[in-house]
């Protein structure tokens, strides 16, 4: 059985008590929310901690607020964002999001403050310590090398979580607190493109709460590429979020790429393509096209890297014509199967 | 350091002495004698170790045994009610949803938080619900009809597994 | 006697004797299990691929804390393997290492974290050797070996079999097609981790409880390793949760265990990580194929010759009965007249390859099932009544020898091409859908044991109650196939009793008669007679106590509900526990046996022991894909899928199989791959395995699962208990085929290669807008010298069954030095 090394737990009872602990220590010190990414990763002993500051009984960081802004949480659980009607409602993109982190039985746990902390995710990383013993670690790890471009003086581990490049195309910011104070700031600065370095926030801050911006008229929604309807993290996804002028012309157009790199990336040559544009088979087309170029996937997921980015373009124009109304030209493979289509 | 947790699963309450760093998998197998809650792979993977923790259910090899102080623990030891068979029991029994048997208690788990909260979930919702929980062996149709089954019985809709089978318009598998 | 036409519980969906205890969580697995003074053991595994052991260190970890025993090759020095002739692995490597993962060293620790701490403080010293990758690899003789047995350089294995006149045959054909094809790996992923407890008992003694799907062979490796008295030691096999071939090889951390446990005098646990039950492994050998097949206008085949190439890892396991597998069951679908068959399997440093679920002929039926859909295609045929029209006759020997029984392959497809509305559905699909059909054949049992001997393959013992119960015991073991309901079922049903009268002792060598073992198919027919046997036995016995106390000498004693009666007077009768104990008042405590041997099978050849079987399976299937042009996406909404299982003894157990194995099948054609990471060879020697977890190999979930329609048919064959034959691995090898010949009919692309990723799909379609032919498979078969064929004269050409050159061997003929040695090249 993989098992967890030692540590100290200890249960912070509100905002500032995690945030004094955490200040303690902040090198060696993790915060464990619902620890669906930290546990495992400290199972294969490729994140340490001497002590794990547990947020669960932090009451005033659980539960969904306000009416035309609203806030979530850090520590709601996943599957508590899928259910709220009232989320269902405004952020109809950001349940879907949510809703494709991995599989039921872990959105009980996980939170949507954990999954925008989310380390970054590598397969010659994410693996066990005797396996990457047998290839001698690499740089985000104990090693001196990066196996997916050996030349390359950066760690190319990709921003897997699915609810940042939504959060990042509708313009939602976080609200990061530490005993020095506090800050709120874009989730998109939350994100640094680094392998190893991933977050813009200091080792001390907490995350405690996502502030969505009003809805007024965007409409925003989530395209996951994934090999299996559910568990698998994305290899691929796509945030859009588009505002409509008086003809249906795109005046406000925000679209941000995940797992492609190791932060959410915007595309801001498929949001010029539709600026001042009407979203027809044309337009969409040449948004989706351009961000083939924006895309450098490599080889460090599920699926071929070349794919990948041809997929980009797919999966852009996909989002996009679902937000402009356009039928279908391909299909999420994670829409569960089954077709009404019995004949015995 | 082995601390005191004081524990309530299956309704009983106990003491288990165990470090900070155990999994409530780890505990409820290793230091409660509840081997009933199986493991697969201890990363989250494969849904073999859900249990229920406060009705809902949990991957026990990602919940470290401390946060669970005070909350109910639910496993597979507990579903029947004394020798009397959990309705999803007796349809995991008699419509060969468990081969091997060994994703069932977790198929148990995660189906009876949902027939708890929907007992007439359709197939679909089925399959969304317990798509965390891997099975290698029954190819997933079997579970699916039993769940529904089970869910039916509990609600005194007595309706044979054939017959849902057909109401399911597009019936999942069907012998001809 | 019994009315064979009123069966109780045979042919009705009963519950499984193991599914109140599965259910309720009280079902042991091999980790469930403790016991007193139990510690904790784990293996050091090898870092490197391949390497020389230069010197080992165990000082530090056997100080360390909570340490009790450390182990490392020379404490094991005798090698162990499946197969008599490839005994070629050890518990603990004693001078070289062959693959990343394996095991070096045992520490055993009070707990398992301790024993794992302690593995850190082992200090080996190596000398690196050429990691061999792949096939190039494995070709260049400029290389290090791996193995100095086998075939020339790192071949392991090569084989030739001729039958008949393969060129005469072509010359005969109007369409001759030649493909290359590639099948990629994959592993069985049973959902439980392997574990086992080794426990000291009496006088050095040892039983060894363990998730096996073998413990008779385990028993024989312990026996060996060990070197103690066969009585000495007993294997127990739980329940597995989970099996499909991968445990049914004697495993290095079983025979550690057993050693450490008679060394400490204490229960010694060891339970597998998942990455080490990748290592592991003895999954699906990749294969690269090269099939030329010759067609008349109407598409029956003039002649085939396959030339199969496996890559098997870094051990025998299986490996030589798998090289064999890759080209024997071409013959027993359709009608073949004259066949080559060349196979060779060759040696890498990657987890060793073995039987998985259709061991060795899922690989040879996807390239013959492709190409038959092109040359339907090329024809301008229906891919289904081409099928139809050249099925191997039932009760008739093949070019290669083979004996076919019963044969419902006819009604199978007739049945999926019904259920799917194949002949009104095909020309009328929307864009990117499509329906593909193939079929197959499977063993229900091989012929011959793994070790060549003259004894049953299965044996069962009852023992009659005066209370009215009913022990059996028997060597099988329960993998979630259902064999325990089934060991129940036919001697419940023989006697009139129910399965509560039924007590199993199952799988512990030392309490049960011998069975070989859960593979190849083999156990509902083989256990099933068997069992039918004893109970039969016990039945006349009883039914002759019976007779007597009832008066009435000669009547037909009839055994039904619990009750023993006069046939023509029912109500003259007995309960089942009087007509027992009438019986011992008799004649004493009463027991029987029943036992199974398969019947000698016609071929006379060396090689001619694979691929008999008492009798074969068939199975059809259609699949409906729905390929996304723009992504390559494949996905499967209807799986049509017709099985002849002879009898189905069970409905509910037999299409669990049949939906397990099409689930199998499904995540084999579009998604579950073996994959090895070998790192740019200037900076590194590694070579890895790329995502030995749950996560990165993906098996499908509820959601990828298509809607199966199933149908049973039942051919009952003569051979089989009740007429069953096997179901647990026959359904799942038409469905590669089936998706890549689907994935055609919706887009015209051909997918020559399995798994098929939705990359490979957009690139043959990419190529096929271009102009190109579309395609997607391997380019290229390698030139490898596969040696002299043995010549083998066919049936029809009047031959013996025998080869005609000098190789040839009889098989039965001869001194037992001689067969034994024979016995070398006739592996199960
Ligand atoms: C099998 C599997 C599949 C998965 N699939 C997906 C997927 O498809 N998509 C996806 O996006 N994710 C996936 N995940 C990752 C993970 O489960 C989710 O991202 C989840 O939301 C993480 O939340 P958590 O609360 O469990 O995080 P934790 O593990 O508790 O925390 C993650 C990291 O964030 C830090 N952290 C947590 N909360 C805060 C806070 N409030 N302030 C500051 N730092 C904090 C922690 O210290 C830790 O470093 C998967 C995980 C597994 C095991
Ligand atoms: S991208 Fe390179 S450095 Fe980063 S985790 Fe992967 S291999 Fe290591
Ligand atoms: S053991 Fe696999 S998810 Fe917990
Ligand atoms: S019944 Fe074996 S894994 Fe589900």
């Amino acid at each position: 059985m993989l098992r967890l090394p030692e540590f100290s737990f200890v249960a912070a009872r509100d905002i500032g008590e995690a945030c004094a602990l955490l200040a303690e220590a902040p090198k060696s010190t993790r915060l464990l929310a619902g620890g669906t990414d930290l546990l495992p990763n400290m199972k294969r002993r490729h994140q340490h901690a001497q002590r794990l500051v547990g947020l669960r009984a932090v009451a005033n960081m659980r539960g969904i607020h306000g009416d035309s802004e609203m806030r979530v949480g850090a520590m709601t659980t996943l599957s508590t964002i899928t259910r709220d009607a009232k989320l269902q409602r405004h952020w109809p993109g950001f349940v879907r999001a949510v809703q494709s982190i991995s599989s039921p039985v872990l959105r009980t746990t996980g939170t949507i403050g954990g999954n925008l902390c989310l380390d970054t995710r590598c397969n010659y990383y994410n693996q066990s310590e005797e396996w990457r013993q047998a290839i001698g670690g690499c740089m985000k790890e104990a090693g001196d090398i990066c196996w997916v471009a050996p030349s390359s003086p950066r760690c190319w581990a990709i921003s897997a979580s699915d609810s940042a490049p939504l959060l990042c195309a509708i313009g939602a910011r976080v609200r990061l607190v530490s005993v020095r104070g506090e800050r709120v700031i874009p989730v998109e600065q939350l994100f640094v493109d680094d392998g190893i370095v991933w977050l813009g926030k200091s080792d001390d801050e907490v995350l405690t709460e996502v502030l969505l911006p009003p809805v007024e008229n965007t409409k925003a929604t989530y395209w996951k590429l994934r090999r299996r309807g559910s568990i698998d993290f994305p290899v691929l996804g796509v945030g859009a979020a588009l505002r409509m002028g008086a003809h249906g012309e795109v005046t406000h157009a925000r679209i941000f790429l995940g797992a492609v790199s190791s932060a959410p990336l915007r595309a801001p040559e498929s949001e010029a393509a539709l600026l001042g544009q009407q979203l027809t088979e044309a337009t969409v087309k040449a948004a989706g096209e351009a961000a083939r170029g924006v895309a450098h996937a490599l080889d460090n997921t599920d699926f071929t890297m070349l794919w990948r980015r041809q997929m980009t373009a797919v999966w852009v124009e996909g989002a996009l014509r679902e937000l402009g109304g356009l039928p279908p030209r391909a299909q999420m493979p994670e829409t569960p199967l089954g077709a009404p289509a019995m004949s015995v | 350091m082995e601390t005191a947790l004081k524990l309530n699963v299956n309704g009983e309450v106990r003491q288990v002495l165990a470090p900070a760093n155990h999994s409530l998998l780890e505990v409820l197998r290793e230091r409660c004698g509840l081997t009933g809650t199986k493991h697969g792979c201890e990363l989250g993977e494969c849904g073999a170790c859900t249990v229920l923790l406060d009705g809902e259910p949990v991957l026990a090899c990602l919940v470290l045994a401390v946060e669970c102080e005070d909350r109910r623990v639910e496993t597979v030891e507990g579903l029947s009610n004394g020798a009397a068979l959990h309705p999803l029991q007796q349809a995991f029994a008699d419509l060969g949803a468990a081969q091997c048997g060994y994703c069932t208690p977790g198929m148990l788990m995660t189906a009876k938080a949902l027939l708890d909260s929907n007992p007439l979930a359709s197939e679909m919702e089925v399959r969304e619900a317990l798509a965390g929980n891997l099975c290698r062996c029954t190819g997933y149709w079997k579970i699916v009809e039993a769940v529904q089954w089970a869910g039916r019985m509990s609600t005194g809709d007595m309706v044979p597994p054939q017959c849902l089978r057909e109401r399911n318009a597009a019936g999942g598998c069907s012998h001809g | 006697m019994a009315d064979t036409n009123k069966r109780k519980l045979i042919g009705t969906s009963f519950r499984r004797v193991d599914a109140v205890g599965k259910v309720s969580g009280r079902t042991q697995f091999a980790d469930d299990l403790s016991f007193p003074r139990m510690v904790f053991m784990k293996l050091l595994r090898s870092p490197l691929p391949h390497a020389q052991i230069v010197s080992i260190d165990t000082s530090a970890a056997e100080r360390a804390p909570g340490v009790v025993g450390v182990l490392t090759g020379s404490d094991v020095p005798v090698p162990f393997g499946i197969l008599p002739v490839s005994h070629d692995e050890h518990a603990l490597c004693p001078d070289k290492v062959r693959f990343v993962g394996d095991p070096v060293a045992a520490v055993a620790a009070l707990t398992e974290e301790q024993a794992q701490a302690a593995l850190a403080l082992v200090r080996v010293e190596w000398k690196q050797l050429d990691t061999i990758a792949d096939y190039d690899d494995a070709l260049d003789a400029s290389k290090d070996l791996i193995h100095t047995y086998g075939d020339d350089h790192n071949f392991h294995k090569k084989v030739s079999l001729r039958f008949g006149d393969p060129e005469a045959g072509f010359k005969q054909a109007d369409l001759v097609l030649e493909d290359t094809m590639f099948f990629d790996g994959n592993t069985h992923l049973p959902l439980e981790q392997h574990a086992t407890i080794a426990v000291p008992e009496g006088d050095g003694r040892v039983a060894v409880w363990s998730s096996t799907q073998t413990p008779h062979y385990l028993h024989k490796a312990l026996t060996k390793v060990l070197g103690l008295p066969a009585p000495w030691i007993r294997v127990i096999a739980l329940t597995n949760g989970g099996g499909f071939g991968g445990k049914s090889d004697p495993f290095n951390h079983e025979i550690a265990a057993a050693k450490m446990a008679l060394n400490l005098g204490r229960p010694v646990k060891i339970t597998l990580t998942r990455e080490e039950v990748f290592q592991c492994h003895r999954g699906r050998h990749p294969t690269l194929m090269s099939i030329r097949t010759g067609f008349r206008k109407d598409g029956s085949m003039t002649a085939q010759h396959l030339k199969t190439l496996l890559d098997g890892g870094a051990y025998g396991s299986y490996g030589v009965a798998s090289t064999y597998y890759t080209g024997a069951l071409q013959t027993v679908t359709y009608n073949l007249p004259h066949y080559q068959f060349d196979g060779a399997r060759v040696w890498t440093n990657k987890p060793p390859c073995g039987p998985k679920r259709g061991h060795g002929t899922p690989q040879p039926r996807f390239a013959l099932e492709v190409q038959l859909d092109k040359a339907a295609h090329a024809l301008g045929l229906d891919p289904a009544a081409m099928r139809l029209k050249q099925l191997q006759p039932k009760d008739s020997i093949t070019a290669n020898w083979l004996r076919v029984g019963s044969m419902g392959l006819g009604p199978c497809i007739e049945a999926v091409m019904r259920g799917s509305k194949w002949l009104e559905r095909r020309n009328a699909m929307p864009p990117g859908r499509g329906l593909g059909i193939a079929c197959s054949s499977y063993l229900s049992g091989a012929g011959l044991p793994i070790n060549w001997n003259h004894m049953p393959h299965s044996g069962v013992q009852l023992k009659l109650d005066r209370s009215g119960g009913v022990a059996v015991f028997c060597g099988q073991t329960e993998i979630g196939q259902g064999s325990d309901s089934i060991l129940a079922a036919c001697v419940a049903e023989i006697l009139g009793i129910s399965l509560q009268e039924i007590r199993l002792c199952v799988a512990d060598t030392d309490l049960t008669p011998v069975d070989l073992g859960s593979y190849s198919s083999r156990v509902t027919l083989m256990m099933g007679n068997a069992a039918v046997q004893a109970a039969e036995r016990a039945r006349e016995i009883l039914a002759r106590a019976a007779a007597e106390e009832l008066k009435l000498p000669g009547a037909n004693i009839v055994f039904a509900d619990g009750r023993v009666f006069d046939a023509a007077d029912p109500a003259r009768g007995m309960s089942f526990a009087a007509a027992v104990q009438a019986a011992e008042s008799r004649y004493g405590t009463i027991g029987t046996t029943g036992s199974y041997t398969p019947p000698r099978a016609p071929g006379r050849y060396r090689g001619a022991g694979v691929g008999p079987s008492p009798a074969y399976s068939y199975s059809a299937c259609i699949v409906e894909v729905d390929v996304d042009p723009a992504t390559g996406i494949v996905r499967v909404p209807d799986v049509w899928i017709a099985h002849d299982v002879g009898r189905a003894l069970n409905p509910t157990l037999v299409a669990g199989q049949v939906e397990g194995s099409i689930y199998m099948g499904i995540g084999e054609a579009l998604m579950e791959e073996s994959a090895f990471r070998r790192l740019p060879e200037k900076l590194s020697s590694a070579l890895v395995h790329k995502f030995p977890n749950m996560l990165e190999y993906k098996s499908p979930t509820f959601l990828d699962m298509p809607r199966v329609h199933t149908s049973i048919i039942e051919e009952p064959d003569a051979n089989g208990p009740f007429g069953a034959k096997e179901v647990g691995q026959g359904p799942l090898l038409p469905v590669m085929p089936a998706v890549s010949n689907a994935i055609f009919h919706a887009l015209g692309v051909r997918m020559d290669q399995v798994p098929i990723h939705p990359w490979m799909v957009f690139k043959a379609l990419e190529e096929k807008r271009r102009g190109g032919v579309g395609r997607y498979g391997p380019k290229a078969f390698p030139a490898v010298d596969y040696g002299a064929s043995l010549d083998v004269p066919t049936p029809a050409e009047g031959g013996d069954g025998k080869a005609r050159n000098a190789d040839d061997i009889g098989v039965r003929g001869g001194t037992m030095s001689e067969t034994q040695r024979q016995s070398q090249e006739k592996p199960c």
